[in-house]
């Protein structure tokens, strides 16, 4: 949906949140398809000044260091260039301080120039106890400060913000009306957005607001293993085999002692994920977003009898399982598309269990975890495994939790020949064993 | 804790599972998305007069009725010309009334009594007090009455400055007031202004800093800016993403179905066919059509099926497709006519009559969910300028029950007839529809609500209503 690319700068003290938003941002265009990719300065000043010594590097008296930074963003703005006008990428974000008017005049000039549209994202915060946590979760880990410990980064790090403040000239509402930003005040309490341009700052904007910082887990998994697994069929609507109903039934004495408070049950609308549920004895909400892919034709059918009756199908599947679309059924692609609402309400969402299916988990997985579009279709999510997913500093960490319930294994890797002129032998010979 | 047999079934109507033991959990009625909201939602409208308060107002109940959340405007002005029959003048309206103001303040208090009822009694989710609640007073007397029943309150604030815009607001809807009824223009905009002025005198805005508790969004200048403050909830973050997209620049949006195709011919539904001769004819005379009316940057958009793709090829400009515009799955029925459903589903075909909204075929889809499905669409929509949506007959109806602001009953049969096309342009607080029938022949595919829905009934009342087919 994008002509000009777009050139999404961060604008903000150190400790603001500039670069776990530019990172969350960027995984969550590239997931919905729009190549995206995150130009981080402080990564090229590290690259140019291989060891950090002291805030002073950042003292605005610092004429050597100065020069150096400018030096750095100019690297990155070429790079940023690059990536729009050569790379097909469609929007870069530039994660920077980006404090004076005059810097950003700089890059206002540079996109003119070079026909990005610009979006601004300002964080403004002065919780004395958010930015602590900040530089706890993702500063003390920073490459620059491996050398000290804990006291000494806390208080180099406090100078260096104060390096900045001088000069920091924060967005206005009146001599910069003309430009296109958010500004984000305290984490979130209150937002200020001024002239959104098109459809992706719309949908900026609007991920921009709905995402939070209050730690949280998400727990994703399959429901239990059900009667068209064990029988190595795909699709369908059927309920739990004896072992997927003991699955739930220790899903259940699972969560209750994880002790999850305020905990949000979701299913989608098959009958597999809402049996699954119903052993959990507590409320659930129903989603049809969260219905397993549509496999069309191929509905009910063994990967044995799909390359029996649509050999070609399976081979086009094999190439590119991310956008091959079943006849008269979906893709991963697809998928993604009908699964973003779900991502948008998970991200606005506290404490949430998501029983799902295959092709479902490996989408929602690949969002947090980052994963491409090549690598997506072919996450390893097995049955009867919770993955407890909690964020962490800019990423998710993640706990696998095997229930301890037997269950057919569902995966099936790419094979190695995906060409149509294969042998029916080579096709199937990555299909999981089943009855 | 208590293992017992997860039994389920399948509500024949709308194929959602639920528990067979009736339990406290599935009291919610099932749809397509969860519904996220548990304590109704107050939705309060402040600003001066001739700041688009009305509009808003009714363009997103419209929007939430639309989308699943039953909401309902309440016009303080309405209740106040219902009060006192007869508009004189602005001095009704002066702070130093003494008499006006009771009256002023008893209508208020009657809408939120209202709005209390349509909460308690009529499962309204979502009410729009629309008035000018400019006063801090008038603001505290909502939140109290809101507090004491547990309703959630979200404030919108409409503040222009440009004598411009609210020209051309008064001009649109105020000169056509009751209120006005009897005056000529400039009588009508010299007392209007007066009227504005009264309120000016009292107005406060809400406060960053003594208004930092609330929720709200204000709207500067017809959305050229922002300021949210403490969204609490799912549909408020929704809300605050739509009033983001909307905008009031004039436009046009036509809506058309493909031209007829080979299926329709003969009276199959779905499926992805091909167009007949009659709908390659449409094709070249919808082009024909578009290039006449001249419009500046059109977009067109189709579905991802041969039909609406083979339709916007004859327009010769590029078109953009979207999935989310295929029409609706029709499951096992895909390519069946009406009689081989009454002859095969004989029971599904009487439940789809019986509630044709939330019905759902098997392996398919419903009404319902189609909506949930093209709400992106719609948003797409309210963004852009020209558009040209070349579609199917359950989507169309889908897109037009929400321009048109048609309920979930009357939506499934609206009629949108192949071959022609629906001009829609936002006037006022709705929308002007015409219909330009482009002259070429197509069969009927409109299928009427048969006498008898019920599920004993004969296959000949079933099929009473099947428009005529090859």
């Amino acid at each position: 949906m994008t002509n000009c690319p777009t050139l999404i700068v961060t604008v903000g003290l150190p400790a603001r949140g500039k670069t776990y938003i530019s990172k969350k941002l960027t995984r969550y265009l590239n997931w919905i398809g729009v190549p995206t990719k995150e130009f981080n300065v402080g990564q090229y000043r590290r690259e140019c000044v291989k060891i950090y010594k002291s805030f002073e590097f950042f003292s605005p008296d610092n004429e050597e260091g100065l020069k150096i930074r400018k030096q750095c963003a100019s690297a990155a703005l070429n790079d940023v260039r690059q990536y729009l006008t050569d790379e097909g990428g469609q929007v870069a974000v530039f994660d920077a301080t980006n404090t004076t008017r005059e810097r950003r005049d700089t890059i206002t000039r540079f996109a003119e120039q070079n026909g990005f549209k610009v979006f601004f994202v300002e964080s403004v915060c002065e919780d004395p106890a958010v930015i602590n946590e900040n530089i706890v979760q993702v500063k003390l880990g920073s490459p620059d400060y491996t050398h000290c410990n804990t006291d000494e980064a806390v208080e180099d790090f406090m100078k260096r913000i104060k390096c900045y403040e001088n000069s920091y000239q924060t967005l206005d509402e009146v001599l910069d009306r003309d430009l296109s930003y958010i500004k984000i005040i305290d984490v979130g309490r209150r937002y200020l957005v001024n002239r959104v341009q098109d459809h992706i700052q719309s949908r900026i904007v609007y991920y921009l607001m709905n995402i939070h910082i209050t730690p949280r887990s998400i727990y994703l998994c399959r429901h239990g293993e059900s009667d068209m697994n064990v029988k190595g069929r795909i699709g369908g609507d059927s309920g739990l085999s004896l072992r997927g109903k003991d699955f739930a039934r220790r899903l259940g004495q699972f969560i209750q002692k994880q002790d999850i408070s305020d905990l949000k049950v979701w299913t989608s609308q098959m009958k597999r994920t809402i049996q699954t549920a119903e052993g959990l004895n507590v409320p659930y909400e129903q989603w049809k977003a969260l219905n397993e892919i549509d496999a069309g034709v191929c509905e009910e059918m063994m990967y044995e009898e799909i390359q029996d009756h649509h050999p070609l199908e399976f081979a086009l599947r094999d190439q590119d399982k991310y956008r091959y679309r079943y006849p008269k059924g979906e893709s991963y692609e697809d998928l993604v598309q009908r699964l973003e609402p779900v991502i948008m309400e998970l991200e606005r969402q506290e404490n949430v269990l998501v029983i799902c299916h295959q092709a479902v988990m490996r989408c929602l997985l690949a969002y947090f975890l980052d994963k491409s579009a090549e690598e997506l279709p072919y996450l390893k999510c097995p049955l009867h495994t919770v993955l407890k997913l909690t964020p962490v500093a800019y990423g998710c960490k993640v706990e696998s939790i095997f229930l301890n319930v037997d269950a057919v294994n569902t995966h099936r890797d790419r094979p190695e020949n995906v060409e149509v002129s294969r042998m029916a032998e080579e096709a199937l010979y990555t299909v999981p064993a089943h009855q | 804790m208590s293992h017992k047999q997860t039994k389920l079934t399948q509500n024949p109507l709308q194929k959602i599972w639920v528990p067979w033991m009736s339990s406290k959990l599935s009291r919610r009625r099932g749809s397509s998305v969860p519904q996220f909201t548990n304590s109704p939602t107050m939705i309060v409208m402040v600003g001066l007069p001739a700041r688009g308060k009305t509009y808003i107002s009714k363009k997103l109940t419209r929007y939430l009725n639309w989308i699943g959340v039953p909401t309902k405007v309440f016009n303080v002005g309405q209740y106040r010309r219902d009060a006192v029959r007869t508009y004189k003048n602005f001095e009704f309206f002066r702070p130093d009334n003494e008499e006006a103001m009771k009256i002023r303040k008893a209508c208020a208090r009657s809408a939120l009594s209202d709005v209390g009822t349509y909460f308690m009694l009529e499962h309204g989710q979502a009410a729009v007090f629309d008035a000018t609640n400019t006063t801090r007073e008038r603001r505290e007397i909502i939140l109290s009455y809101a507090k004491d029943n547990g309703y959630k309150v979200f404030f919108i604030e409409s503040i222009c400055d440009d004598p411009e815009i609210i020209a051309e607001n008064i001009k649109q809807v105020k000169l056509s007031s009751p209120d006005y009824i009897d005056c000529d223009k400039e009588e009508a905009v010299a007392d209007f202004l007066k009227r504005i002025e009264c309120y000016k005198v009292t107005y406060v805005p809400l406060d960053d800093d003594k208004d930092s508790h609330l929720s709200y969004i204000k709207i500067f200048n017809v959305g050229s800016r922002y300021l949210v403050n403490r969204v609490q909830d799912h549909i408020q973050s929704r809300i605050v993403y739509y009033l983001m997209n909307i905008h009031v620049t004039p436009r046009t949006i036509y809506l058309c179905r493909h031209g007829e195709s080979e299926l329709n011919l003969v009276g199959r539904i779905g499926g992805d066919s091909g167009l007949s001769p009659r709908g390659s004819q449409f094709a070249g005379a919808l082009g024909k059509y578009i290039k006449s009316q001249s419009i500046p940057d059109l977009k067109v958009w189709t579905s991802h099926m041969k039909r609406t793709i083979q339709t916007a090829e004859a327009l010769g400009v590029a078109y953009e497709q979207w999935k989310a515009l295929n029409e609706i799955d029709a499951g096992v029925c895909e390519d069946l006519t009406y009689e081989e459903i009454q002859a095969n589903y004989p029971e599904e075909f009487a439940l789809r009559d019986q509630d044709k909204y939330r019905y759902r075929y098997p392996k398919g889809e419903s009404y319902e969910d189609l909506v949930q499905r093209l709400e992106p669409v719609i948003m797409e929509l309210e963004r852009q300028e020209n558009v040209l949506v070349v579609c199917h007959q359950a989507v169309m109806r889908c897109l037009l029950a929400y321009f048109l602001d048609k309920s979930a009953e009357e939506l499934p049969y609206l009629k949108c007839p192949l071959h022609t096309v629906l001009k829609l342009t936002p006037v006022a607080y709705g929308c002007k529809v015409e219909s330009v029938s482009l002259n070429i022949e197509a069969v009927n595919t409109h299928r009427d609500r048969p006498a008898n829905v019920e599920v004993s009934r004969e296959p000949e009342e079933a099929l009473l209503t099947v428009p005529d087919h090859i």
